[in-house]
């Protein structure tokens, strides 16, 4: 049996009356990337956003290595926090500090490693995303791709289970978004465990172990990349797929 | 020519009064400032990560500070507080001052406090940084920088503020001026030679060239300061 990470049980999130999040459940296993698509407004972000608790979900349960983690105290959330990793649309990298810093914040304040370790491993972090070469730069410094690569190796720094992506390349201009799929690619090849929000469906294809088409807060189709793009059986599914290989390209980028 | 050496000398001579008028006035400044700062910092948290009520609460308070002209708030604490407690001209001075300045405050701290995005917030909770270390690495770095500039636009006005305080007696730059012209005027009177007395214009506008000064001062220093924690490279563009 495969390793089971974590497990979505019919999580439902509403906000006043608006029902975002109507019944999601699906199991991530080690090592597995899953790539989740769907319209705009439909829930993907608040289902991440639940995943690691910055908006728990209303009913429903989450469990990370078989550990409930929805009725957790409010004290113990953090920890739990640490164990899942964000990158983020617009990147939101801490701007008063350098790349650097940026990665070594949460070795040094959460992890609380001492000083020369933190940057030791934020220095590598930077490395495998090719950066060291500006670790002293600011965010403001830095182009787009270069800001989310940043927040990836802030992510990867604290050795998180998972890495939720939302959008990772949505804010960039295109000819930037191939070096965050590149390093994304390699990530999943290192065998991290992913959930990646995304319409580049290049990417989807060469990595997703499994795709999810999700609209108006609930899963309508999920499978192997090849079958929902050649033949998915909702037809919901269908155009939507052919509306983004459409704006985004089939192949999306290398 | 005689009677404006005869201004300036005797202007010279009471240099001492103006100064310790000067010196009045900054510390005036300075304490204002301090009790917006502190009164200015609660009012900000309050207004954004309190309760529904305490944020009214907040509002209502900002509002009704920028709303009433501060001399008339100077009077209320020394005329109108003073039959239960008399805090003296000084502090009643400060007070008033102060707590309208910390409407101005406020809302210079939570416009630098939400122009940073929640997604920092968001990064630094997936971090497995609690609420309040999350404020207090992320945000507040960032909030108290993008506040310099607006608070030393502030904190200039209230300097210029303190000649109000003239209204319950607090011997500063103005006062200690107008004290100069009527004494001497006083002993002009008595010693009949009313033609030497001194020309107001050349006093007044002395008091105002020591504002001056101290506003250039004061101007300088923040600014150096702002710009010596700048994020290098950012622009506030939101
Ligand atoms: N904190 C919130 N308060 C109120 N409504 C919210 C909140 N967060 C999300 N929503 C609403 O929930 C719905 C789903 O939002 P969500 O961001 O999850 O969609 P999405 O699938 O990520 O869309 P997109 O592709 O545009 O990012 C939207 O209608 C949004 O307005
Ligand atoms: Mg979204």
């Amino acid at each position: 049996m495969a390793d089971e990470l974590l497990k979505v049980e019919s999580i439902e999130k509403s906000f006043g009356k608006q029902k975002v999040l109507d019944g999601v459940s699906f199991i991530l296993n080690k090592g597995e990337v899953k790539v989740i698509v769907g319209p705009s407004g439909t829930g993907k972000s608040t289902l991440l956003r639940c995943i690691n608790l910055l908006n728990p979900p209303d009913k429903g349960k989450i469990y990370l290595q078989n550990k409930e983690i929805t009725s957790l105290k409010h004290t113990l959330v953090p920890a739990v926090r640490q164990k899942i990793g964000m990158v983020f649309q617009h990147f939101a990298l801490f701007n008063h500090l350098t790349a650097i810093d940026n990665v070594a914040l949460g070795l040094l304040k959460v992890r609380k490693m001492n000083k020369t370790d933190a940057y030791k491993k934020a220095i590598d972090e930077l490395n495998r995303v090719g950066l060291a070469d500006h670790k002293d730069k600011y965010p403001a410094q830095l182009s787009g791709g270069q800001k989310q690569r940043v927040g990836i190796a802030r992510a990867l720094a604290m050795d998180p289970l998972l890495i939720l992506f939302d959008e990772p390349t949505s804010a960039l201009d295109p000819e930037l978004i191939g070096e965050v799929l590149a390093v994304m690619q390699a990530l999943a090849k290192d065998g991290m465990t992913m959930i990646c929000v995304t319409h580049e469906m290049g990417f989807a294809k060469s990595v997703a172990n499994e795709v999810i088409f999700m609209e108006k807060g609930k899963i309508i189709e999920q499978g192997l990349p090849e079958e929902l793009f050649s033949n998915a059986k909702n037809p919901r599914t269908r155009e939507f797929l052919s509306k983004i290989s459409q704006l985004y390209g089939e192949t999306g980028h290398k | 020519m005689e009677i404006f050496e005869h201004n300036l000398l005797f202007l010279f001579k009471n240099m001492p009064m103006l100064l310790s008028g000067a010196l009045t006035a900054i510390l005036l400044t300075f304490t204002s400032i301090i009790i917006g700062l502190v009164v200015g910092i609660m009012v900000t948290f309050f207004r954004i990560y309190g309760s529904k009520f305490t944020k009214k609460l907040m509002f209502a308070y900002e509002w009704l500070l920028k709303g009433t002209p501060p001399l008339i708030l100077i009077f209320i604490f020394y005329f109108g507080l003073g039959n239960y407690l008399n805090l003296g001209e000084f502090f009643a001075a400060a007070l008033a001052l102060g707590l309208r300045s910390s409407a101005y405050q406020a809302q210079i701290y939570r416009g630098a406090v939400l122009s940073i995005s929640t997604e920092q917030t968001e990064a630094g909770l997936s971090l497995g940084l609690s609420r309040f270390r999350t404020f207090y690495l992320v945000i507040l770095p960032q909030a108290i920088r993008l506040s310099l500039p607006g608070f030393t636009n502030e904190f200039t006005i209230v300097l210029k503020d303190t000649p109000l305080a003239y209204g319950v007696g607090l011997v500063e730059i103005l006062k200690a001026g107008r004290d100069i012209l009527a004494q001497q005027l006083s002993a002009a009177i008595v010693s009949g030679k009313v033609t030497a007395s001194l020309n107001p214009f050349i006093v007044y506008l002395t008091c105002a060239l020591i504002y001056f000064v101290l506003f250039e001062i004061f101007y300088y220093s923040l600014n150096a300061l702002s710009k010596k924690f700048q994020i290098p490279g950012f622009i506030f563009d939101k």
